[in-house]
């Protein structure tokens, strides 16, 4: 088994473990797409055409619940000195723990997310399209998620910074995606937006292990 | 394998303050170096500085013919104040995910856990076990991978006597098939070794 494979079953262990982290999430997620109809306004005309954007916004908070603690455990106890030492690179180290994030939380939001659209009205041609954004759009908030808590190493009160960092590095995927999902319940052009979010899933991927990486070394030091 | 530490002229500080500076040592394949010194003079931070976790303001550290970054992701093994034991998974999950993350295999994890005394206690939480019990089981990670240097800090101070012979038994043995140690202790080493001072 190789060491990327060792560790990514290690965290995918750690995120399903005690304190439930996806089933956290998925109740967060439920709270949150229950809640906004109600600021809204419950008209249903009203809300099946705000249902694509809340339950798309939604996602993008409930990815940021189990962040804080992504680095932050294993630096404190010291395992994230024996992660510096094995066979693998710290970005690889990132890579897997972002990976295994989106797997614990991110895949399983994605599945929610269509039946919390549905529920809200929107109209069930967009449900492919939705589903294609969560799952990508989840990759990026993992990964830029990720990245604020790897840059929130060390500080005290890490939660909240960690979504200070986070949330603006969100803006994008949420507007593309949402646009996306506004067209297509519009019955306009909507491919455009998909691409965009996803050149920025591709781009978040690819850069951010980097910076998680400079990061860790950094905190370490 | 690797064939010896050199660190030159090494200076740390921490902040603003200046821990050493012209610090030398060469250990040799076989041999243990036990580094004393007061609290706080430095002798977490030059395990750290070898391990590559920590930049040392000046001097340098070479593994002989081995590249630094090649030395420290094969050839060393640490054990510090913090263990990086998951408090909620079991030992056998964490000994077994160490030993396999450091190149061990699952054997060499069951035969460490033999040796440290452990078998009894692999199907607790980690959270479950005394202070003790919790550094022999980091310790056996050191057994159970084939790593040649060892960093030690404050190996042994929570365990018994009985264990600190045991763990000794250990050390001379990975002394003895060419590996090198350096531990951190305020103790002295149940091994033959070399006392080096840091910061005096």
């Amino acid at each position: 088994m190789s060491a990327f494979l060792i560790l990514l079953r290690r965290e995918l262990a750690l995120a399903w473990g005690k304190g439930g982290g996806p089933l956290i999430a998925l109740a967060f997620y439920a709270g949150v797409v229950t809640l906004l109809p109600m600021a809204a306004g419950r008209a249903p005309e009203k809300l099946a055409a705000v249902a694509p954007g809340i339950a798309w916004l939604a996602l993008a908070l409930s990815a940021l619940l189990s962040l804080e603690r992504l680095f932050e455990r294993d630096y404190e106890d010291g395992a994230l000195d024996l992660l510096a030492l094995g066979p693998a690179s710290l970005e690889a180290v990132a890579v897997a723990k972002c990976l295994a994030q989106w797997l614990a939380s991110g895949a399983p939001l994605a599945l929610a997310a269509p039946v919390a659209a549905l529920a809200l009205g929107a109209d069930p041609k967009i449900i492919p399209l939705l589903v294609l954004c969560a799952l990508a759009g989840g990759l990026a908030f993992a990964f830029l998620g990720g990245l604020g808590a790897s840059l929130a190493l060390g500080s005290r009160r890490g939660g909240l910074l960690v979504a200070v960092i986070v949330l603006p590095l969100y803006v994008p995927p949420v507007i593309f995606g949402a646009g996306a999902l506004d067209a297509l319940s519009a019955d306009l052009p909507w491919t455009a937006g998909l691409w965009l979010m996803l050149a920025y899933c591709t781009a978040a991927v690819a850069l951010s292990p980097l910076a998680m990486a400079a990061a860790c070394r950094n905190a370490l030091d | 394998m690797l064939r010896v530490v050199r660190i030159q002229d090494l200076a740390i500080s921490r902040g603003e303050r200046r821990l050493f500076s012209g610090f030398n040592l060469q250990v040799e394949p076989g041999e243990a170096v036990a580094l004393t010194g007061r609290n706080g003079a430095g002798k977490t931070s030059l395990l750290r500085a070898v391990a590559g976790l920590l930049r040392p303001e000046a001097g340098a550290i070479s593994f002989g013919d081995t590249e630094p970054e090649t030395a420290r992701a094969e050839h060393l093994h640490m054990v510090g104040h913090h263990d990086g034991l998951k408090s909620t998974r079991t030992a056998w999950e964490e000994l077994r995910f160490q030993t396999l993350w450091t190149g061990g295999s699952e054997a060499s994890a069951r035969d460490a856990a033999q040796i440290m005394d452990l078998k009894r206690l692999l199907d607790l939480e980690v959270r479950r076990l005394s202070a003790g019990q919790r550094r022999r089981l980091a310790l056996a990670r050191l057994a159970a991978s084939p790593r040649s240097l060892w960093l030690l800090d404050e190996p042994m101070a929570p365990l018994d006597a009985g264990h600190r012979s045991a763990f000794g038994a250990v050390m001379a043995g990975h002394l003895a098939g060419g590996g090198m140690i350096m531990a951190a202790v305020h103790d002295p080493l149940p091994v033959p070794c070399r006392t080096v001072e840091v910061g005096a």
